[in-house]
């Protein structure tokens, strides 16, 4: 357990470093980001100033160590439209966008489980059917659109809820609704097939021989096993949906780590562009480690693997 | 095929049989055949857009803006879909639309499969390092924020239809190395493959006339996916600003530019949107009916 333990771990930290390495020199091989930072009526003085004042004037790599030694110790530089620490910037936006996708995870998951569980104790069977059909629907179904037209029917329509913003928890209802969306087909799905798998085994077969009632045997022998693989879909989901959330911010105007990456990239604010791709990331290798992890100690044939 | 053996050809199906065998399953398959239906019906409005007698989707007209559709009570058949805020026929940028989404879907995929189907082969034929590199490859892919990635990318390299195009392409290739590497690993077990590396032949034929054959069908179904998931994208970056640019009429764009008119006049992000769903629900239909059709015989 321990060296599988290890071993992803090394792993995942040498993605998060070949993730920066890309974030960083994709962003820097662009173009001349002096000239973007001056604007396009600068003086060549006026652009060969900023160059030494941002250290764009340094080699690529050495440029490269000096950010990376900085975001080690939290450091990510400074932005250059806010002209503040992009760490600062960050943390502001990080809670909002943490919530949104933990409320959005926590409404798929309440919504995809039980119906999954449901579809496959009555497969073939219209909920199945019917759940089959939503998971199809759901998936066609764009973020951004989906967003605008909960914002007819409730905020305008109806006068429910807010239009946007993220002050308040109304505010986070309709986006919650819109980012959760997209997860629920695969969650279901997944609780689906993991469900009619152990139902079909012989340990059920035998619990429900000898006389256990079909609702213990669905939840304290079932649901159980079938939850193993749904526990590392939901963590890689949650990092999908951080990912995501940059269109729901952008629809719901909401303060979070999505519309700064939005606003920066609009602005060639490269430092706060470069960091937000890292800190997604990282968080995203988190999850999928933390998903790995939980994954083997729940069932312990994958060590081995 | 000349040179095969007259037993070989009583084990081995004919083309012919096969596909017959492809047709009848297909044909009995309603999400497949719903899927095909819608799909054809939206491929060929794309395709005989200017012969159909539409207005120009550029033409603007401001004495004629923001007509509604014919359902609504002051509809004209003259604009059956309306008119947007510039007064341009929304049937007609409606149809273009489905023009530039389909391509980019169909572009797409070919840039994304040709990248992930290259690597997935070599990881499951080769094994051993090249695995644990492409492995890598694809993790640190999936790693990456897909939708702010591409967002950087579209405005780094400038937000014109082949430039998403390729953005895209070079970003959604990662589900196609996880199919064709499982698939190539099955299939390298092979005694055929095994029969023709006795033989002797080379690396290279027994890839292209061996292996990619006999992993096709799953590689069909995950592009038909990765096809519907590039289309939300281009809508999603181009509502976003960062994507396809005005004035062409693509469908994220459409409902971007109606936003600000979307509370009077919510026909303008309906009807574009509900184009999207149709189209990506049909593509999907496709893809999940492919798959049940091309899986080997059903165990049940």
């Amino acid at each position: 357990m321990l060296a599988f333990g290890i071993r992803r771990l090394t792993i995942s930290l040498c993605v998060a470093l070949t993730v920066s390495i890309v974030a960083f020199f994709l962003l820097h091989m662009s173009g001349d980001i002096a000239q973007a930072i001056a604007g396009t009526d600068a003086t060549p003085e006026q652009v060969s100033q900023i160059r030494v004042q941002f250290g764009l004037d340094r080699p690529l790599v050495e440029q490269y160590l000096n950010w990376a030694w900085g975001v080690l110790r939290f450091d990510f530089g400074t932005s250059f439209y806010f002209r503040d620490q992009v760490t600062t910037l960050i943390a502001q936006r990080l809670p909002v966008t943490l919530a949104l996708g933990g409320i959005s995870l926590l409404l798929a998951l309440i919504i995809s489980v039980p119906l999954g569980v449901l579809a496959a104790v009555k497969q073939g069977g219209w909920i199945d059917r019917a759940a089959l059909m939503f998971c199809v629907l759901g998936q066609a179904l764009p973020t951004f659109w989906l967003g605008l037209s909960l914002i007819i029917v409730f905020s305008v329509t109806l006068r429910w809820l807010p239009v946007s913003g993220s002050g308040t928890w109304a505010h986070f209802v309709l986006p919650s609704v819109a980012l959760g969306w997209y997860a629920i087909p695969a969650v279901m799905r997944l609780t689906r097939n993991g469900m009619l798998d152990v139902l079909a085994s012989d340990y059920i077969r035998t619990a429900r021989a000898k006389g256990l009632r079909m609702p213990t045997v669905l939840f304290k022998h079932a649901l159980r096993n079938a939850m193993i693989p749904v526990v590392a879909l939901a963590a890689v989901q949650f990092g999908f949906m951080l990912g995501g959330s940059i269109v729901v911010e952008a629809v719901f105007s909401m303060e979070g780590l999505g519309q700064l990456a939005w606003q920066s990239i609009a602005r060639q604010d490269f430092p706060v562009v470069q960091a937000i791709v890292l800190v997604l990331a990282v968080l995203y290798i988190g999850l999928t480690l933390l998903a790995d992890i939980l994954n083997a100690i729940l069932d312990p044939r994958i060590r081995i693997a | 095929m000349t040179a095969q053996s007259p037993s070989m050809q009583a084990v081995l199906p004919s083309r012919r049989a096969r596909f017959d065998k492809f047709r009848r399953r297909a044909a009995t398959n309603p999400s497949f055949m719903a899927g095909l239906v819608v799909l054809v019906v939206i491929a060929g409005l794309a395709l005989m857009a200017p012969l159909l007698g539409l207005h120009d989707p550029y033409a603007q007209d401001l004495s004629r803006r923001l007509i509604p559709p014919i359902w609504h009570a002051k509809g004209t058949w003259e604009h059956v879909l309306g008119t947007d805020k510039l007064g341009r026929d929304y049937l007609s940028r409606l149809i273009w639309g489905g023009r530039i989404s389909l391509l980019l879907g169909i572009s797409t995929v070919i840039i994304s499969g040709v990248i992930g189907t290259g690597l997935g082969v070599a990881a499951g034929f080769f094994g051993g390092r090249v695995d644990a590199v492409v492995s890598y490859v694809v993790t640190t892919r999936l790693a990456l924020p897909v939708v702010l990635v591409a967002l950087a990318g579209a405005a780094l390299v400038g937000g014109s239809l082949s430039m998403v195009i390729l953005v895209l392409g070079l970003l959604l290739w990662d589900r196609f190395a996880v199919v064709a590497r499982t698939a190539t690993m099955q299939v390298a077990r092979a005694d055929y493959v095994a029969a023709a590396q006795a033989i002797g032949c080379s690396t290279s034929r027994i890839v292209f006339s061996e292996i990619l054959p006999n992993i096709l069908n799953p590689l069909i179904v995950v592009a038909t996916l990765e096809m519907a998931h590039a289309i939300l994208l281009e809508a999603a970056l181009s509502f976003l600003g960062l994507g396809v640019q005005p004035p062409l009429p693509s469908w994220g764009l459409m409902i971007s530019e109606g936003k600000q008119y979307m509370f009077f006049s919510p026909w303008v992000i309906t009807v574009p949107g509900v184009a999207l769903v149709i189209l990506v629900l049909a593509i999907n239909l496709l893809g999940d009916g492919l798959r049940d059709v091309t899986a080997p015989e059903r165990r049940n």
